[in-house]
């Protein structure tokens, strides 16, 4: 049977996949950032999953006004990178996992998750920038990559609640699927960062090292988070701090934290990096 | 605004709500189509004949070329969407955020590598913090 093995927390701060594309990952103001990633990398290489579900948000790069999906799945065996205004990133196309994302979408839809399904989309650094942070620049990904997308460019995004239940509902459907496949799960976006109005660059270390200790501590404390309290707290674009919940809602309750990392800043944002190990109970 | 909400008092911050959808749909696709690398060669080639192709207000239109990065979201551009706009010129996400918060390039950096805007003063318009006040 399938199986969740690891949940990872990562920030997708667009600039993060530039300097990487731009060979400035040594510089003063990026080596701090990146060193804080190479032990992730070596622990998920060591991992070897075979499959991973990325969790982020579009950014007007699929998916523009026209139709805004609240949950959506990508059942593609290949996803293009997107050109979000600058060009595509330099980065391998992304290698899906059709049979299992159309397990997961009939399962969730019969569960009562009312996915939209993508046959075709492209991915943009929503989804780029936690694979290039946690494997590097290899010449093909490790792993097959199903995209789910959280709309959080239009308010309301969905609950914190919402998200987690969705993801206990990801790990009803990837325990029933009949291969063998490793599993890891990234919930994406965050931490707290504001990108636009006069109050741009606001950062709260406080509010998220709370949430960070608190995806251990207590997980189902966080769901309950209104967005306002994320707005006012973390940020206008904290809220993306949503879809972490959709990670942590898919792992066992007593999960473990084996790696964190946190930076600030990385361009407007305050750059985390969280392993949760979900093979306490084997 | 029609109706309130609990967010409205948060200072120097437009969320991108239904009412500004409504009013920004036509701002934001345009910015949409800077997606493509021949429309935004049209867009940096004649700006004002290429936006004639979007039905823009006037106001919509004169933050954009004058690149009143705050005007527009004031007249419901969406910072994922305008920033394309930013794109076509040659600048980062924050360049624009620090010519959003009023201040030069150095200054907002500066503020970043300390650790970034503190919320304190910040949360509530009537805090008295740096973003507190609408400009």
């Amino acid at each position: 049977m399938a199986k969740i093995v690891a949940g990872i927390a990562c920030s997708h701060v667009p600039a993060i996949g530039v300097a990487m594309d731009r060979g400035q990952t040594a510089t003063a103001y990026w080596e701090p950032l990146f060193k804080g990633y190479g032990p992730a990398r070596d622990w998920l290489a060591k991992l070897a999953p075979d499959v991973a579900i990325i969790v982020y948000n579009d950014h007007a790069s699929a998916f523009s006004l026209e139709i805004i999906p609240t949950f959506l799945i990508g059942v593609a065996d290949r996803f293009p990178i997107a050109d979000e205004g600058f060009g595509p990133r330099p980065v391998p196309t992304v290698q899906g996992h059709p049979e299992l994302a159309w397990h997961l979408a009939e399962s969730l839809i019969l569960d009562e998750f009312d996915m939209a399904i993508a046959n075709e989309m492209p991915v943009d650094h929503g989804l780029t920038v936690p694979l290039s942070v946690t494997c590097g620049q290899p010449a093909a990904w490790p792993f097959k990559v199903i995209p789910i997308c959280v709309n959080v460019v239009q308010y309301p995004p969905p609950t914190g609640a919402r998200c987690f239940k969705l993801g206990q509902a990801i790990a009803k459907a990837i325990a029933t699927f009949p291969q063998d496949l490793r599993v890891v799960i990234y919930g994406t976006g965050g931490m707290s960062h504001q990108l636009q109005g006069e109050r741009a660059g606001l950062i709260n270390r406080q509010f998220d090292t709370d949430f960070l200790d608190n995806l251990t501590k207590d997980p189902v404390s966080l769901t309950r988070i209104s967005h306002t309290e994320y707005m006012r707290e973390a940020g206008s674009e904290g809220v993306e701090m949503v879809m972490w919940h959709v990670m942590r809602g898919a792992l066992e309750e007593n999960a473990s934290e084996v790696y964190r990392h946190y930076h600030v800043p990385a361009s407007n944002t305050a750059a985390a990096l969280m392993i949760l190990d979900n093979r306490s109970i084997a | 605004m029609t109706e309130p909400h609990d967010y409205d008092n948060i200072p120097g911050t437009y969320v991108y709500d239904s009412e500004r959808g409504r009013v920004g749909y036509p701002l934001n696709m345009f910015c949409m189509s800077l997606n493509k690398a021949e429309n935004r060669k049209a867009f940096k080639e004649n700006e004002a004949a290429y936006l004639d192709r979007f039905t823009l207000t006037a106001e919509q239109r004169r933050t954009v070329l004058e690149r009143d990065w705050l005007g527009m979201l004031k007249v419901g551009g969406n910072i994922y969407y305008t920033i394309k706009i930013a794109f076509c010129d040659g600048l980062t996400f924050q360049d624009v955020a620090g010519m959003m918060s009023g201040v030069p390039k150095e200054t907002y950096a500066k503020m970043m590598l300390a650790g970034g805007r503190s919320p304190d003063g910040n949360r509530y318009k009537d805090a008295g913090g740096a973003a507190a006040e609408d400009k």
